[in-house]
Formats: C-alpha cells, structure tokens, sequence
C-alpha cells in the first residue's frame, strides 16, 4: 500500500499526535539531569520539579513591595494591549477593506497607499512610535495596529473584490443602495474571514507586543521576561513562554469557535 | 410605442467588436429567447438590458424611461450561479426582495412580520416552503434557481433577465423548470429575456428566437467586427418553429466563410 493512502486509526493518531510533545518534554527531561548532575547549581535547564515549583509560586504568591502576583498583572496589561491592538486593527481594516473593495474611486486612492505601507517594517517605527504617543500603552498599541491592519486591509478588500459580480448585480436590481450592499451582501460574507485574519494577525501582534515591553515598559509579559533574564531565572522565563503559548492558543481556540457558531450558512453546503 | 426599445447598439471593449448595429423592439409580455454560439456576446447584450454597461453607441430603453445608467428595480436577472445570497435564509433571501429597497437594507416589526407572511406564501407556491429555513447551498441546483427567480419576480421587474439560467441543471430538473417558469408568467405576464444555448429549450418557452452571430467576418482581423441578430424566428404555436420560420434580417449569417 502506498505511504499516501496509509491512514492511521484513532489510537494511533492520538499517540502520534503526542508524540512530539512527548519527545521535547523527555529531551528536556535528560538534558536537565545531565547538567545538574554535573553541576547542582546549574540554572540554565531546572529540574522539572523546580518548574513546577516556580509556576505554582508565579501563579499564587503575591510579590511583597506591591502585594500583587506579577503574572496575572502582567497577563492583564499584555492582554489589554494585545486585544485593543488587534482589534482596533481589525475594525479599522474592516472599514477600509470594504470602502476598497467596494468603491473603484477610493481604489484608486487608498490601494497602492496600504500596499505601501504594509511594506514599512513595524518594528523600525518603534522609536518614532515612543517619541510621538510616549512610553505608555498607546504607543504599544499603535504598534501592534501599524503591524496587522494593512496586511488584514488587503486580504479584507481582495475578498471583497472576489465576492460574485452575480450578487451585487443581483442586489441593485432588488433596490439596494450602495450601504445596503455593503452592509447587507458585502459585510456578513467578509467577517468569516476576519476572524481568520484576526487568529493569523495574532502570531504577529504578539511579536510586536513582547518586542514593545522588552524595550520600555513597566508591566506586561514580555517585560518580566526580559527583566527576570538579568537574573539568569531560566524556571520564570519557561513558565511564561508556556503560559504566552497557553493564552495564544486559547484565543486562537475562542476565535474559531466564534466563527463556527457565528456563521452556520458557512457550512450549509458541508 | 414598442416596451423595449433598442436602437443602434454598438458595444466595443478597447479595440474589440463584440456587438454591433443591433436593432429590436419587443412587446410588453413577450418571452424573448436569444441563442447563438458561445462567447458571440449574448451576456453582453443582456448586460446591456440590464444597464450594467452603457453600449459604445446607441440606447436601450425600457417602458418609454430614458435609458438607465445602472440596475435598477425595473429589470430583474437571474444567472446561471451566485443569483442567491449564500448567507440569507431561503426566505430571508425572498424577504431580500422588500428589505433590500430600504434606507439600511433591513426591515422591523409589522413591516417585517407581513414581508416574512408574504415571503412564506410565495415559498409555498413553489414548493420550497420546507427548506425555508435552509441556507441556499444546502439545496439542490434546481431549487436554487426556482429561489433565484422567485427572489427577482417579488421586487416585480419590468422585465426579466435570464443568463443561461438552467445550463447547469440536468436535463429532467430542466424541464421542471420550464414548466415552472411557463406557470409563473401565467399568473403574472412580464417581459422576459432569456439566453440559452440550448435551442429547443429557446423555442419552447420563447414567443420569439433571436440568433446572435457575425454577419461580416474578416479572418485577419477576427475581432474587427461583432455579432448582431441575424434571425428574429416566430416561435409561437407550441415551439413548432419551422413551419412559421420567418426571415428577417437582410443579411444572411452565412456570408463569412
Ligand atoms: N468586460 C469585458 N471586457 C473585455 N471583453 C469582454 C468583457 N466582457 C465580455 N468580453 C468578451 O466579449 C465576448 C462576448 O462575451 P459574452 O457576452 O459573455 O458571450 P456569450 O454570453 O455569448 O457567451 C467574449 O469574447 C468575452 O471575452
Ligand atoms: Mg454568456
């Protein structure tokens, strides 16, 4: 039989899909023992126990100067950036991608300026960014919209562009206006994808988030990684990765389950 | 007065005929069937009924208005796909008819209890009233297009534009659909356009047959002229074309050669 036409059955596919999960957790496993078995005080790969120790610390016990635990301050403040970040991009990539794909005059105007623009690196902005709206969180979320809005704006107003020529024919011979289109026959059929250029968008605006707190902030995830690093605090910095990937793919999960239940007409001819 | 009125039509795209010097008057309620070989430009001249286009030269008017400059509420059209919105409800897309007219598309209330009322009524009449909480691609081709055409007749037309709208029907769903659209203009006689590549199909429902083709033809220059209506056949009399076939057109089809 042909490797193509092999498919595994249900255990098998559950045991493959562990598998690499599996594989990481024991290389780390040994690669930690190895060197603390050389040296004890060795800092660079802790002992699974002493994560565990740390995340249940990081995750429980207030810091005594402010009495608060830094991780859910830090994943409030990320996760307030993050999300009006995003979704400000989102809306504002909604707006315009609609009014581009709709519209053949402001075509003209607006395409060539975001394609333009989607090709200025974010992250060399970053200075001006700081100069211009300050230290604070507005600066971070310019950051994160400058970052996902053009690149959602151009999917947005393709997928408008690709939506039949048949139905918006079809709705001016039922009387609707251009809004009414635009709200009516353009606006249900791009939002699927909007949340598909939101959970891509993610990926992204994290960067632009983690790479904005590492270089001035006060509080945020991406801070306390690069501040502990000074430290050489390898358990803290592992369980905040590990807690970044958690809440990435919770969103991501969320996003999705949104959209499934948002739009069933997606899925009608399933 | 004739109902439709087409003088002179010319339509060019940069240096390419597709259509040129048509000529036609049509009676209100009359069924117009229009064939021709494929890419002759007979969707183009229905663009052109619809006022999708304006034709390079000449004017199309329809009831005595001047002509449109974009599609209105006086011309209905079904194409062969994409004539329904994939996420409104079969009778949200009927309801689609009424609402669609409206400031911001929708309507509230009394207004929307009657156009639902309304929508149901029409949904029974053609058999679709238990799928009327389906979404369109859940239906199979045929009861697309009865929902297309049922959605284009509620916003009442001055006339109807159909684009091969059965070509992708197989052959048993086809003649359902004849029979269908023969009942509906029954009730209600409209003015119908219809392109089909199918000629039996075209002098069945049709009162009259028009062939589009090229009259002057240059084989070094292949798109230096365009089609025009080279037969205006009387297809009354139960599509017994033949024995009424009517010449109109001086100019014979086949003089390229
Ligand atoms: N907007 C357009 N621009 C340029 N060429 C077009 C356009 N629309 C149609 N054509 C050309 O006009 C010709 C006639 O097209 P069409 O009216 O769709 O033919 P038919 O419906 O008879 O098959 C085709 O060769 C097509 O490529
Ligand atoms: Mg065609």
């Amino acid at each position: 039989m042909r490797l193509i036409n092999r498919k595994p059955g249900r255990v098998l596919a559950i045991v493959l899909a562990a598998l690499p999960f599996v594989a990481v957790a024991l290389a780390y496993t040994i690669g930690s023992e190895m060197r603390l078995a050389v040296n004890p005080q060795d800092r660079l790969l802790p002992a699974p126990a002493t994560l565990l120790d740390t995340a249940i610390r990081t995750f429980t016990e207030a810091e005594r100067r402010s009495g608060r635990i830094l991780l859910w301050h830090d994943t409030g403040a990320s996760l307030f950036r993050l999300l009006s970040g995003v979704g400000i991009a989102a809306l504002l990539s909604l707006v315009l991608g609609l009014v581009i794909g709709l519209l053949p005059v402001m075509r003209g105007t607006l395409s060539n300026f975001v394609a333009v623009i989607s090709m200025v690196p974010p992250l060399a902005l970053l200075p001006i960014l700081f100069i211009f709206f300050g230290l604070g969180e507005l600066s971070k979320v310019v950051l994160i919209v400058i970052g996902t809005a053009p690149v959602m704006t151009r999917d947005l107003a393709q997928r408008v562009l690709e939506i039949p020529r048949e139905q918006i024919i079809k709705a001016q011979t039922l009387g609707a206006s251009s809004l009414v289109i635009a709200l009516r026959v353009v606006l249900p059929q791009v939002l699927p994808r909007l949340i598909i250029n939101m959970r891509l968008s993610l990926g992204t605006a994290w960067l632009f988030l983690i790479a904005a707190e590492a270089v001035a902030s006060e509080t945020g995830l991406g801070y306390r990684i690069f501040l502990v690093r000074r430290f050489l605090a390898m358990d803290i910095i592992l369980i905040y990765v590990l807690w970044i990937t958690l809440l990435a793919f919770l969103l991501d999960w969320a996003l999705r389950a949104l959209s499934r239940r948002a739009f069933r007409w997606l899925e009608a001819g399933l | 007065m004739s109902f439709v009125q087409v003088r002179d039509v010319w339509q060019r795209y940069g240096t390419r005929s597709i259509i040129e010097r048509v000529n036609l008057s049509v009676e209100e309620g009359a069924f117009i069937s229009i064939v021709g070989a494929s890419g002759c430009g007979k969707s183009t001249f229905l663009r052109l009924l619809l006022a999708e286009e304006q034709p390079t030269r000449g004017e199309v008017s329809v009831a005595g208005a001047p002509p449109a400059r974009e599609p209105d509420r006086a011309r209905g059209v079904v194409f062969q796909r994409y004539s329904v919105f994939p996420h409104l409800s079969v009778r949200d897309n009927i309801v689609a008819a009424e609402s669609f007219g409206t400031r911001l598309g929708w309507l509230w209330g009394a207004r929307l209890r009657e156009a639902k009322a309304r929508a149901d009524a029409t949904l029974a009449r053609i058999g679709l009233d238990h799928v009327a909480g389906h979404y369109p691609a859940a239906l199979s081709g045929g009861m697309q297009q009865r929902l297309a055409i049922a959605q284009a007749l509620t916003a009442r037309p001055r006339i109807l534009l159909l684009d091969e709208p059965f070509g992708a029907l197989d052959p048993g769903t086809r003649v359902q659909m004849h029979d269908f659209l023969t009942e509906l203009r029954a009730e209600n006689p409209m003015t119908v356009f219809m392109v089909t590549h199918d000629l039996a199909e075209g002098f069945k429902l049709g009162d009259r047959v028009l062939v589009f083709d090229k009259p002057r033809w240059d084989p070094h220059a292949p798109d230096a002229y365009g089609a025009t209506i080279t037969y205006d056949f009387d297809a009354r009399h139960g599509g017994i074309p033949y024995h009424h076939l009517r010449e109109k057109v001086d100019e014979p089809a086949f003089a390229k050669a």
